[in-house]
């Protein structure tokens, strides 16, 4: 079992379709294309004597070439962000050596000068004319060896990575996506970074569907927008964030419709999305299913789907229970079992709040230097709080970090938020847990207004207070131009938590 | 007779075909492709000889294939004009079940 694999069966089955497209600089490459490349540049793999392939550089025909080219060369690939500081890259390259770089033509130089590392320009990466010697025979078939090494963001502490082995992500791609399953009009609007596991999983899933990958190194909706008409996208992946600021640029427009009518597919996943992002992007797709996929780098991406037809039913459906699940993140894919656990590990009823458990073959919840986190039955506690309702719907709640502990009583921000957001004139919310001398902690909320309108405070604290009981009612509530995001759609509690904290 | 691990992958000894392995039951299997034993994707034994014409039903790349108790699940990698078999037993074309795409 091997990632190859894939790219060897699109490669005997339509060998001359279009494979990837550089959005920004219009190069592409067959599926025979990127094969012979893996080739190639896996035989410069081997005879660099590297242990790893580290790729530092936005989306670009060498992120397919390079995942590609470890597997054969039986070596992990490490995607590393682009977006740290020259010293966190650093830190994390020396974690990986020896090593063959793959970077930006600016950072050779200086990052090839540390020890055990060779750096090689994206450029020349994709030169066949520097890459003449070819692997004889085939990859590894061992389903054991490390396919892909990803480190987590490390918000508290170092950066953990993130072991997959080539048995979690053939597992990933063989149960959740059909071969040949794409026509050859059908084209793929990548936007995620390559760094992340959606990034990783969407190159393996077109390959192994045979669906044309357009790549948008970085995400603007103008941008976006125009490759998706452009390139007659039939398909695309976006975080929450993104979706907003492409329903906010059609708004903008002043068009009635997206004007994108091969978009067939549009999934979204990688945060909380707001009903009201959801419900009018709906507006200017009509003719798009929507998916919205629940994953983990751990768990080698989706593990949890809501798709088109659950979506339709629920924005018709009057009954409350059912409406509500579109804000869900559907139910779990065949192969994957989830189960909510209260903090003591018992399993918790249909509707009860606690940490999300997943067991499958995709599963791998391991991470260097530490083994694997899952207990003797195969379970990964993903240390994301959520809830299950009858039907196996599942609805995040957050990191289960982020509970909120007043006064001995767990609170769950996202409880708390989803009625929060229902006020008309609030458009994000993110509720902490504060310092507080009587309480252990205080609820605490940072609100921002919708364009237009203004926040009475006390308004919103009594309509909260209708609705639950008091204990959730905020303690503060301030008013932010804005939320912090990271650049995947993450909010960023921490920095919520520290300047509601401050105040 | 082989014993068949999940990730293994075998080529025909009579035709182009080659499988891997999804997943299996444990011990010894008859995994046999147009009626004769299929052999490590590494071997270096000799291929050729005949379809056993009551194995020639072929076999399709990205298909999956079952047998009756479900049990052995195989993904044929490349095609081929023989039929795969388990003790004797034709294996069936598995259905798949469409998913939403989401990356």
């Amino acid at each position: 079992m091997n990632v190859m694999m894939l790219l060897e069966m699109a490669n005997a089955a339509f060998p001359e379709r279009t494979a990837f497209t550089d959005g920004s600089s219009g190069e592409s490459f067959t599926y025979a294309g990127l094969f012979e490349a893996a080739r190639h540049r896996a035989a410069s793999v081997r005879a660099s004597g590297a242990s790893r392939l580290v790729k530092l550089d936005v989306s670009n025909l060498a992120t397919p070439l390079s995942l590609f080219s470890s597997a054969w060369a039986g070596v992990p690939f490490v995607p590393l962000n682009y977006r740290l500081t020259d010293v966190e890259i650093e830190a994390l390259l020396k974690r990986v050596t020896p090593a063959y770089l793959v970077t930006q033509a600016d950072r050779v130089a200086t990052l090839g000068a540390v020890a055990e590392v060779n750096a090689v320009a994206c450029a020349d990466f994709l030169d066949a004319a520097q890459h003449s010697q070819a692997v004889e025979g085939e990859w590894s078939m061992d389903p054991d060896e490390v396919a892909v090494l990803l480190f987590t963001s490390g918000t508290t502490g170092e950066p953990k990575a993130a072991v997959l082995r080539h048995k979690h992500l053939v597992s990933y791609i063989l149960s959740s996506v059909e071969f040949a399953s794409a026509s050859e009009e059908e084209a793929s609007l990548v936007c995620v970074p390559p760094y992340h596991i959606a990034g990783i999983a969407a190159v393996m899933s077109s390959v192994y569907s045979g669906r044309h990958v357009v790549q948008l190194p970085n995400f603007t909706a103008p941008a976006w927008i125009q490759l998706a008409r452009q390139h007659k996208v039939s398909s695309a992946f976006v975080v929450p964030t993104m979706l907003a600021r492409i329903v906010e640029h059609l708004e903008a427009e002043g068009s009635e419709t997206s004007d994108m009518p091969n978009l067939k597919s549009l999934a979204y996943g990688g945060g909380k999305m707001p009903l009201s992002v959801i419900e009018k992007a709906m507006k200017f797709f009509p003719n798009t299913d929507f998916s919205n996929a629940y994953g983990l780098t751990e768990t080698s991406s989706t593990i949890c789907v809501l798709g088109p037809d659950e979506h339709r039913e629920t924005v018709a459906s009057t009954d409350p229970l059912i409406r509500r699940r579109l804000v869900s993140v559907g139910r779990a894919l065949p192969g994957v079992e989830i189960e909510i656990r209260d903090d003591e590990g018992k399993l918790l009823e249909a509707g009860g709040r606690g940490e999300i458990y997943v067991r499958g073959e995709q599963v791998s919840g391991e991470y260097e230097g530490r083994g694997s986190v899952t207990d003797a039955e195969g379970w990964f506690p993903t240390r994301d709080a959520g809830s299950m309702d009858e039907e196996g719907y599942l609805f995040l709640e957050g990191r289960a970090d982020d509970v909120i502990v007043r006064g001995g009583e767990n609170l769950s921000p996202g409880e708390i938020e989803d009625v929060m957001l229902t006020h008309p004139d609030v458009a994000d919310v993110a509720v902490v847990g504060i310092p507080d001398e009587q309480w252990g902690e205080a609820v605490a909320a940072a609100v921002v207004a919708k364009p237009g309108a203004s926040i009475d405070v006390d308004a919103l604290k009594t309509m909260i207070n209708e609705q639950l009981r008091s204990s959730r009612v905020p303690a503060v509530i301030s008013v932010w131009p804005e939320l912090p995001y990271n650049e995947t759609g993450k909010l960023l509690r921490r920095v919520v938590k520290a300047e509601l904290s401050q105040s | 007779m082989a014993e068949l691990k999940t990730g293994g992958r075998f080529k025909s000894a009579v035709c182009t075909a080659e499988i891997m392995v999804v997943s299996a039951p444990a011990g010894d299997v008859d995994l046999t492709c147009g009626g004769v034993a299929m052999l490590d994707s590494t071997s270096d034994a000799a291929t050729g000889g005949e379809i056993h014409p009551d194995h020639a039903v072929g076999v399709a790349i990205g298909k999956r294939y079952i047998n009756e108790e479900e049990t052995l699940e195989v993904l044929c990698v490349k095609n081929g004009d023989g039929g795969l078999a388990v003790a004797g037993q034709l294996l069936l074309q598995k259905d798949t079940k469409k998913l939403p795409k989401t990356d």
